[in-house]
């Protein structure tokens, strides 16, 4: 589920010269915006089936802490 | 009341989505300046909270889902003559284009498009509207300028426009005038549950050069106007208030 979310996630951010890592802060890379936060909301909506509210997304700071919160909603 | 220009003084008026934010502002207003109102909306616990804060006595409540076609029948069927109607629910769900789900989209235009072209055809069929009468239709800046994750949204809004203009040209031989108020960001309920956060909202009602967003009465002293006999020679315009969002 990790790699998938990785894969996906770079996709939207349009990166594949490098890896994410579950450390990264994802709101410094310079490819964040607001289109790049609108995806990234869709897709974990349609590959995972989480719905993460905009007030729950603003407390996630790392790449491992949007996985976390997928897995908890999860389950 | 002859010395008060917008007097709506003996004048019916319908307004919908009244339970809340910019139609409930409406219903205020109105009933402020004189007239007569019936509001409808889903939720009829927040019907009455607006009902609670009307001047007036002869005011109605009719509950009705709007998008549901049988609601509509029993709604249109109850109503006096009407000399205003103000097409006011609307709903928003931040989507983008390539993510956009059947379901969301449908509920958006059945709410937002279809259902008042829908109401407004029961209600000239079953001859409900004056001669003379003053219709509004609530748009949005949305309907002019585009957004991210707008698209079904602005879709409806606009289409809301081009509707409203084909309905003032048809009815204008009555003296039935049909306008657009197109609101920039106001705070109501909606703004509240949508999904961006309070530092969102903080950052983008700077893109507002007069310093903020609207509040919902700013909305309803237009649409007072609008149904007010003053506004008898304006028809099929799309009334801007935005705190001049759309000029940059």
């Amino acid at each position: 589920m990790e790699t998938i979310f990785i894969e996906k996630f770079k996709e939207i951010l349009e990166i594949s010269d490098r890896n994410l890592e579950l450390t990264d802060k994802f709101r410094e890379y310079d490819e964040w915006n607001s289109l790049v936060f609108l995806s990234l909301i869709a897709m974990i909506d349609e590959e995972f089936d989480v719905i993460i509210e905009g007030k729950e997304f603003k407390k996630l700071e790392t790449v491992g802490e949007i996985i976390e919160a997928i897995k908890v909603a999860q389950n | 009341m002859s010395n008060q220009p917008f007097s709506l003084s003996g004048k019916t008026i319908l307004v919908t989505g009244a339970s809340s934010g910019i139609g409930r502002a409406i219903a205020i207003a109105c009933a402020q300046m004189g007239a007569r109102l019936i509001i409808t909306g889903r939720n009829e616990e927040q019907l009455n909270v607006t009902l609670s804060q009307m001047n007036g006595e002869d005011h109605q409540i009719i509950v009705a889902d709007l998008t549901i076609g049988n609601d509509i029948d029993r709604l249109v069927s109850s109503l006096p003559l009407l000399d205003g109607f103000v097409s006011n629910a609307g709903i928003n769900k931040l989507m983008l284009c390539q993510y956009i789900k059947e379901t969301d989209m449908s509920n958006i235009l059945e709410t937002n498009l279809v259902s008042p072209i829908k109401l407004t055809k029961k209600l000239l069929k079953d001859k409900k509207i004056n001669a003379g009468a003053s219709l509004i239709f609530m748009s949005s800046i949305a309907a002019i300028h585009s957004s991210l994750g707008n698209g079904v949204y602005c879709s409806s809004k606009a289409g809301l426009i081009s509707y409203s203009k084909v309905l003032a040209l048809e009815l204008a031989s009555r003296q039935i005038r049909v306008n657009n108020i197109l609101p920039g960001m106001v705070y109501t309920g909606i703004t509240a549950k949508a999904s961006l956060t309070q530092d969102d909202y903080e950052k983008d009602e700077k893109k507002y050069p007069l310093g903020r967003y609207g509040t919902t009465e700013e909305i309803a002293y237009a649409a007072v106007y609008l149904l007010s006999d003053q506004a008898r020679w304006i028809t099929g315009t799309d009334l801007v208030i935005d705190g001049g969002r759309t000029l940059n």
